[in-house]
């Protein structure tokens, strides 16, 4: 994969970027999360966990699902304070 | 198999990857961490970053100033971009409890060359445009407290304790702590035993269940706290607020996301992990109304984590006195983050040359059953 290709386009992280943490010893995809923001925008990684996970497994040289996406969190889509507050009573 | 090392620390968080870069620092550099998780999963890669130094007693104000200190130039140090910044903390009381429980705290703060300062409503709301300060009766602000990236600041910790020779074992759970004649003597992990004379209790939330492993009951509990982040939003509030009787504290990071939460005081002791859909319901209405303008923004996400609490809200350093080479970093309650450099230094002297820099002798675990606790007012 060459290194422009953008991965997550929520927080703008490329392949480049993550690959540079692999090279540099991180293995595990919470810590490439954590590292990069890759899957912390807003859609919370719904489109790139599962290509992030393939990718860091393919650098290791591992099979596909050695390495696991890293957790998701809810909400499912983003939800504005405005409206959790109003929803008391529901 | 067995390895050999001359301190095993238990916890891959910020505690215990300061512990371990402090200790190659000062030259121990036969030293290994197991963290069960990958590093951060515990309670650090939970909190907010905050780091402030307006606390009630002094020993905690000497521990968070000198800790602050310590992340000033920490980046350079560690070779690191920890994304710290100095955007102070402003603290809202909302009772009259609080309000003269703020008062003393600044006088306390000041004598100690920290630079806090009490503001009115009026002058608080200057601080932060926007907010609603009805009902808030008085404040405090310290220009100087600040945050920092709990991730990349363990990371950072972790990667220059590596290069000094540390090995840092995630994925690797501590199952036993071996002893003989009251003195430690080995690890057994899910991947094997290490030989070693001298263990670390920095486990966080679970540092009950490893002091058992040692056969001590240790005076600490956990218990679940909670926090959301937004979608990245212009310039708000680029500091930490916190009204610790509403139960509400919030910061904007670098990114520009707002981070959000806090505990409930009915919330019971448990290892619980799990976000609750009643949170961030409750948590919006109180947020917006001190924050009106927060009202379209958008939660993305919601996490929780483990506060690891001491019956006076202070941590747990130094050596066990019924297990020879059982040294203590725990119970931070909710203070592990920001105290993580000087818990570093403080820990590594300890176990070096029997003796810290500061006197926190007692912090020890022995205050307890002394009657020398030390009880920390200003929590969330």
């Amino acid at each position: 994969m060459e290194d422009e290709i953008i991965l997550c386009r929520c927080e703008d992280v490329t392949w480049g970027e993550i690959r540079e943490h692999l090279q540099n010893g991180w293995t595990d995809a919470e810590e490439i999360k954590r590292l990069t923001r890759a899957g912390m925008g807003r859609c919370q990684g719904m489109t790139c966990r599962n290509l992030i996970a393939k990718e860091i497994a393919g650098f290791q040289g591992k099979k596909e699902g050695r390495f696991p996406p890293f957790t998701f969190r809810p909400p499912a889509v983003p939800v504005s304070l405005g409206l959790l507050g109003e929803s008391e009573d529901d | 198999m067995t390895e050999t090392a001359d301190v095993a620390i238990i916890g891959g968080g910020i505690s215990g990857c300061a512990i371990a870069y402090s200790l190659a620092r000062q030259g121990c550099k036969n030293v290994v961490v197991f963290e069960k998780g990958y590093l951060t999963s515990g309670t650090t890669g939970r909190c907010a970053g905050g780091i402030r130094q307006q606390f009630g007693t002094e020993t905690s104000c000497v521990l968070a100033r000198d800790s602050l200190r310590s992340f000033a130039g920490l980046g350079e140090e560690l070779d690191f971009d920890l994304e710290f910044h100095q955007g102070g903390y402003l603290l809202l009381a909302y009772t009259e409890k609080e309000h003269l429980q703020f008062q003393k705290n600044v006088t306390l703060q000041r004598r100690l060359g920290i630079d806090s300062r009490c503001l009115s409503p009026a002058d608080a709301g200057k601080i932060v445009p926007g907010m609603n300060v009805e009902g808030v009766l008085g404040a405090t602000f310290c220009p100087s407290d600040g945050q920092a990236n709990p991730f990349k600041t363990t990371f950072a910790y972790a990667a220059a304790a590596r290069r000094l020779g540390v090995r840092i074992i995630p994925f690797t759970e501590v199952r036993e702590i071996r002893k003989g004649k009251g003195k430690i003597q080995a690890v057994i992990t899910n991947r094997g035993r290490w030989a070693t004379p001298v263990v670390v209790n920095a486990a966080g939330p679970y540092s009950g269940i490893v002091g058992r492993m040692a056969g001590v009951e240790l005076p600490v509990y956990s218990k679940r706290q909670q926090f959301m982040a937004t979608e990245p939003v212009d310039d708000l509030c680029k500091l930490f607020v916190i009204a610790f009787s509403r139960q509400v504290s919030f910061i904007q990071t670098p990114h520009g996301s707002i981070l959000m939460g806090g505990g409930d005081p009915q919330e019971p002791p448990s290892f619980n992990l799990n976000t609750s859909w009643q949170y961030p319901v409750e948590f919006a209405r109180k947020v917006v109304a001190m924050m009106p303008m927060l009202k379209g923004v958008r939660i993305v996400r919601q996490w929780a984590g483990l506060y690891n609490i001491t019956p006076d809200a202070q941590p747990i350093y130094g050596p066990h006195p019924e297990v020879k080479g059982f040294f203590m970093a725990i119970g931070f309650s909710g203070h592990g983050f920001m105290l993580g450099p000087i818990t570093g230094k403080l820990t590594a002297e300890w176990i070096l040359n029997g003796k810290p820099s500061l006197p926190v002798a007692g912090l020890d675990v022995g205050r307890f059953e002394r009657g020398e606790t030390i009880p920390e007012p200003s929590v969330i």
